[in-house]
């Protein structure tokens, strides 16, 4: 890695940033919404029951999809962006 | 036809399939044998991870966990799926990059420490036995009660099958059967979630029927359900959790167990670049959500149908005769899992809740008590018989549910027998072996582990039911941080790990033993697993997401104690984070 060091460092950092937001989006609607928050969603009603029951059995799980391929896309630019794609 | 015949038809010819792709894809290196050659699509590897993850847990018991505990069970569903996150982000593309064969083997390498290494080869052992004894028996019942053979005979059977495309085909045998699995498990599960979904709601999709009209009462489905159980003394099937902290501590040793799971990592070993790993993590969930979303519709759908079933006039008229009982409730006492008592003697089965709440409307009612207890893994399977569903449904239920089965105990005995091939034979007591006899080691490994997993299986031992506390417990608590700290930490060395591995698995086990007995044995529990007696409430089952708490602090303060890691190790963290120069899966 010694001819792009610095590259290399701010590949690193915005990886970490990237996976930072990602997770705190994951936590949000798993142990937020799903979870701990419940009892505040609890006057938005769907289908018969709340959103919070709604993000526990279905919501929850379609989010972890979209953060995942959304973190492969940006990743993937990333590696090109700082040139440490592999050939 | 006659069931059986169909039941036949449908699982011989998967096996005939599966047989097919193990003479087609034989292994002829360690590479083909460990990691498939390394040049696996990663699409073609999500349905491989699809299967491999999906066991006869989440195909047979999970829909039986939800609609017993609804809401409160959700746990599962979250659980199971939020761990590919984690693992799509924080270990996934790194090991990848890493190129080796197995899970230990990057702990010996980035902690320098042959003992490292062997406290993995244990936690994984251990985890993984745990893990495929329940898929083993699990298979042995399906067998026994759709094939009629005694189930340590279909116990046999699934062993001899697994044998001839792991041992021939190690890795590049077990992904491409895998993935023909992972189509006959989901084919199974979902055409009958979607005839139900279409008898009950009108809509095909199970996982918006769940949210949409009941079509006979004009009801909100799951509103119709509260409605039933609640009028039979059950909690509201959405009822809210009072104890928050458990169910969040549960979730969370769910999700960092799913990501530390050597038989999954493995299988992201096998693509043939590092940005295919982060692909092959979304196509992953996607295949394993097509399972996840249905499942919770199967459960609220099921369960409705069971209580429609026995009081075919509502719940204020009088239940079902017993005489005039549906067929599969005939078929399943047999098998013992439905057992029926008429304790007051009117001939009729009451299915209520028996709680002193529900005393006084019991004792109106004549009632007295509970008659018929149906086992909640029995539910998935009896699905189609419940909903009248066609023959041939039942017997693609009985194929999908020997596929989950076979293929998770295929992945598992793989990562246990490269473990033993690898890291133990090669790693340590035979380092100059070649190509040739590693690929024999790996294949007579792999032999023992299916015998020795077909007899635990036929005869579990006690911890054999302790798959959540045990695997992801182990896993949360030992493998995920040490993994994790390895590629986000340049500062962890040897003793830091190895001092993190141990005190957080020690914490979690001991935790585990005070209510379950020491080593599982009963009777040696120090107090009695209620939740009254569990520290702020926190279940033994939760407690391995506190064990990785445990790990991570141990592991910083003993590494930041002692010297840095040497500047080769260093180098090493530095190349596992960036892609490039990531050749194929390789060996040393």
């Amino acid at each position: 890695m010694s001819g792009h060091s610095y590259d290399a460092e701010a590949y690193w950092k915005a990886n970490l940033r990237l996976i930072f937001g990602s997770l705190v989006v994951w936590a949000l609607v798993s142990y937020g919404f799903a979870i701990l928050l419940r009892p505040m969603l609890a006057g938005i009603p769907i289908g018969g029951t709340d959103l919070g029951f709604w993000f526990a059995q279905q919501g929850s799980i379609l989010t972890f999809i979209a953060l995942i391929f959304h973190y492969a896309w940006r990743m993937n630019k990333l590696d090109e962006k700082f040139g440490v794609h592999e050939e | 036809m006659d069931q059986f015949y169909i039941n036949l038809l449908f699982v011989g010819g998967s096996f005939a399939l599966y047989i097919g792709i193990a003479i087609w894809a034989k292994a002829g290196s360690t590479s083909d044998f460990y990691v498939a050659g390394g040049g696996v699509h990663p699409i073609t590897n999500g349905a491989a991870i699809g299967a491999d993850w999906m066991s006869a847990a989440s195909f047979i018991s999970m829909a039986g966990l939800i609609a017993a505990g609804g809401y409160a069970n959700s746990t599962f569903l979250m659980g199971w799926t939020g761990g590919y996150v984690l693992l799509a982000m924080l270990l996934a593309p790194y090991l990848r990059k890493f190129g080796k064969f197995t899970v230990p083997e990057f702990i010996g390498d980035r902690y320098y420490s042959q003992n490292a290494r062997l406290v993995a080869v244990i936690c994984l052992i251990v985890a993984s036995v745990t893990y495929v004894i329940g898929q083993m028996a699990g298979a042995g019942v399906a067998f026994s009660r759709f094939l009629e053979v005694d189930s340590t005979m279909g116990l046999m059977i699934a062993a001899v099958v697994i044998f001839l495309y792991a041992v021939m085909g190690g890795m590049k045998g077990i992904t491409y059967t895998q993935v023909a699995q992972y189509c006959v498990l989901i084919i199974a599960y979902t055409i009958p979630a979607v005839f139900i979904s279409l008898q009950l709601t009108g809509n095909p999709i199970p996982g918006l029927g769940l949210f949409s009209t009941h079509t006979e009462s004009g009801l909100p489905l799951l509103q119709k359900l509260n409605q039933v159980i609640t009028d039979l003394g059950f909690n509201e099937y959405t009822a809210d959790v009072d104890n928050k902290l458990n169910m969040v501590l549960f979730t969370l040793t769910l999700m960092i167990g799913t990501a530390g799971l050597p038989h999954v990592i493995i299988r992201f070993f096998t693509v043939p670049k590092v940005a295919d790993a982060r692909w092959s993590g979304g196509w992953a969930l996607v295949f394993i959500a097509l399972l996840y979303l249905t499942a919770p519709a199967v459960a609220s759908m099921a369960r409705l149908n069971l209580m429609t079933t026995i009081y075919p006039d509502g719940t204020a008229a009088a239940p079902l005769e017993y005489d005039e009982r549906p067929n599969w409730i005939k078929e399943w006492e047999i098998t013992g899992l439905i057992t029926f008592e008429d304790k007051n003697n009117d001939g009729r089965i009451q299915l209520y809740n028996d709680t002193p709440a529900f005393e006084d409307e019991a004792e109106s009612r004549g009632w007295n008590g509970n008659e018929l207890v149906v086992n909640r893994d029995i539910l998935v399977l009896a699905n189609p018989e419940i909903a009248n569903l066609p023959g041939w449904v039942i017997g693609l239920i009985a194929a999908g549910g020997l596929a989950a089965a076979l293929s998770t105990a295929a992945g598992l005995l793989l990562a246990i027998s490269s473990a033993v091939s690898h890291d133990l034979i090669k790693g340590r007591i035979n380092p100059s072996i070649t190509d040739k006899g590693e690929l024999m080691a790996a294949r007579i490994s792999m032999a023992v582990a299916i015998v020795v997993a077909t007899y635990l299986g036929a005869n579990p031992p006690g911890f054999a039911a302790q798959v959540v506390a045990l695997a992801f417990g182990i896993a949360a608590a030992s493998l995920f941080p040490a993994l994790m700290m390895g590629i986000f930490s340049k500062r962890v060395n040897n003793v830091g790990a190895i001092a993190g591995m141990l005190s957080g698995l020690a914490f979690t086990l001991t935790y585990i033993f005070v209510y379950k007995g020491w080593l599982f044995i009963p009777g040696t529990n120090n107090l009695a697993d209620t939740p009254e007696n569990w520290v702020l409430g926190i279940s033994p089952l939760s407690i391995g997401a506190i064990g990785a708490v445990v790990n991570f602090t141990v592991a910083f303060i003993v590494s930041n104690a002692t010297e840095e890691p040497p500047v080769e190790i260093q180098e090493l963290v530095e190349s596992v984070r960036y892609p490039r120069g990531a050749g194929s899966a390789h060996d040393h």
